[in-house]
């Protein structure tokens, strides 16, 4: 038997194969599936203090190996899920991690406070790399002393493991992620969604209704892991890595980079047991290489 | 409701029903989960590296018998060309069930279906799940010219067929809307569903609306996961965003932003 626990500070994963937020709900439309169990986290859909009706349709776009999307933090704000939703989801046994988002600082403080209550709650997820609402969001994650700002008032209020979710959109996010370890955050993400655009030529017009959006699947594979690379030698702290992963082989290549998680996203839309797919594939990995943990291949890339 | 899954099909069937739509025939190994008029399978498209995401498709036949699901397929871009070439014999990988049905009418009702092009495969599949007597039923087809109108003779005992086409080549001449039976007999049924274009079923739902009628009809925003977490196939409702995939693709018109 292979040892496939993950820790990410104190908090620990049963196997390093998380969901990535936006890509699996609140875990209750995954467990229509199967037992999220099998996971060792689940990040649930981004949440903002005030209910948000997310941007126009059409909010995606298939493009070349992956899609565009635009969806724009849909969510019925943190009290309706701390009274609705979260009741019916705290005792899935699995890490239940909230992806926490703002327009502003004291957005993010007030909803990690709130969050912070919920004791199933096992880590928090900082979420400043949304590139798809006007205010906030991505525009906290690309520069160094906004995501230093907000990771430090963040960081006051939030006794949980805290995640800082990182942009890809920046010149060097090994920077942004050493501001944000100075900050005191437990572990960095890596990494959210490029923005890019799609047109239709004979139309003449956008696919989607904020031109922009993000892009995910297995076209941003190359550049998420170098990213994470580059993050690895950069920090102390965990790194969870994420961008185009679609099974146990992509999951792999990220932790040999140095994540010590990875985190399924779009391959999830593809097929749902994706992500217990990958928890197979890596066990049996560590069993062809004959080794004993995970945690053998964290950052165990030769060069 | 049944839990959703992924399974494996056998294409047992692939073949054109005329210029832009192919009947494709789909046999499990085991027991089939309950399927209603209106769910839908997502189907991941084999072969083809153009497509990444899977494409949606209404249910249109299943017999529990043989453990088969049909499906029309229009052809619409590369997804569902693709799928129209793959040959008998292969496994195509499907999510289901997905989605809420059509709400099934009462003993009572008087029901008028009414199908635009592929559109009409849920409208047979609710005609034969209905339980209703065949004076109950009427299904009016639209289509563009007879060459694209599919004709499923087995399906007559189900209910009156209605034809009309935009040139005037089978049936009456027009649209759906402007069909005798829709123009001066509406207020005789009960209950009304469409499926079809977007704004065919605008217009059934305008008429139906004005005139106080229960109208069901089936979207089909574009959507990438099918159950519920990306938020792509939204609609704006009377309850605020909804997904298409989870909360639909069944929608009272009452609660449609139209």
């Amino acid at each position: 038997m292979v040892n496939l626990i993950t820790k990410i500070k104190d908090l620990e994963l049963k196997n390093p194969v998380m969901t990535a937020s936006g890509t699996s709900g609140f875990a209750e439309e995954l467990n229509d599936f199967y037992d999220v169990s099998l996971l060792g986290a689940v990040l649930l859909k981004g949440i903002t203090l005030h209910n948000r009706d997310g941007n126009l349709y059409p909010r995606m776009a298939e493009t070349a190996s992956g899609m565009l999307n635009a969806v724009g933090l849909q969510n019925k704000g943190v009290d309706y899920f701390i009274k609705h939703i979260y009741p019916r989801i705290k005792d899935y046994d699995t890490n239940l991690i909230a992806n926490v988002n703002g327009s502003t600082v004291e957005d993010y403080i007030e909803v990690t406070e709130k969050i912070n209550e919920l004791p199933n709650i096992s880590a928090i997820e900082l979420n400043i790399s949304c590139p798809n609402v006007k205010e906030g969001g991505m525009a906290f994650g690309i520069s160094c002393p906004s995501a230093i700002a907000v990771t430090h008032e963040v960081r006051k209020v939030c006794s949980k493991t805290l995640i800082v979710k990182l942009s890809p959109n920046v010149t060097d996010i090994a920077e942004i992620a050493k501001a944000v370890e100075g900050q005191g955050a437990d572990s960095v993400s890596l990494v959210n969604t490029f923005l890019g655009m799609a047109i239709d030529a004979e139309k003449r017009i956008p696919l989607l209704s904020t031109v922009t959006g993000g892009l995910s699947g297995p076209a941003i594979k190359p550049i998420a892991l170098r990213m994470v690379w580059q993050v690895y030698n950069a920090v102390k702290i965990p790194v969870i890595g994420m961008g185009g992963i679609m099974n146990a082989t992509d999951a792999i290549e990220f932790m040999l980079a140095g994540a010590s998680a990875v985190q399924v996203g779009t391959a999830i839309f593809k097929d749902p047991f994706i992500p217990v797919q990958i928890v197979d594939g890596i066990e049996n990995y560590l069993e062809r290489h004959k080794l004993n943990s995970v945690s053998e291949i964290v950052g165990a890339l030769q060069i | 409701m049944s839990k959703k899954e992924v399974r494996d099909f056998l294409i047992i069937e692939n073949r054109p029903l005329n210029n832009s739509n192919f009947f494709i025939k789909l046999k499990s190994n085991e027991n089939l989960p309950d399927l209603f008029p209106g769910q839908f399978v997502n189907i991941d498209i084999p072969e083809q590296n153009e497509v990444f995401l899977r494409r949606p498709f209404s249910i249109f036949e299943v017999d529990y018998n043989d453990n088969t699901i049909s499906l029309i397929v229009k052809i619409l871009g590369k997804g569902s060309k693709k799928l129209t070439e793959i040959g008998i014999g292969k496994t195509l990988n499907l999510v289901l069930p997905l989605g809420k049905g059509f709400t099934l009418p009462e003993k009572s009702d008087k029901v008028l279906l009414v199908g635009g092009g592929s559109g009409m495969a849920p409208m047979l599949f609710l005609a034969k799940k209905s339980g209703l007597l065949k004076g109950q039923v009427h299904l009016l087809i639209g289509a563009r010219a007879h060459s694209d109108h599919i004709v499923l003779n087995e399906y007559a005992e189900y209910g009156h067929f209605f034809y009309a086409t935009d040139d005037g080549t089978f049936g009456e001449k027009g649209y759906v809307t402007q069909h005798s039976v829709f123009k001066h007999s509406l207020s005789d049924y009960t209950k009304v569903y469409a499926c079809g274009p977007l704004g065919m079923m605008k217009a059934v739902a305008a008429e139906a609306k004005s005139q106080n009628i229960f109208c069901e009809v089936s979207l089909e925003n574009l959507m990438a996961c099918g159950f519920g977490v990306c938020l792509c196939c939204i609609e704006p409702t009377t309850k605020g965003n909804l997904c298409v995939c989870t909360e639909g693709p069944v929608f009272n018109v009452n609660d449609l932003k139209w």
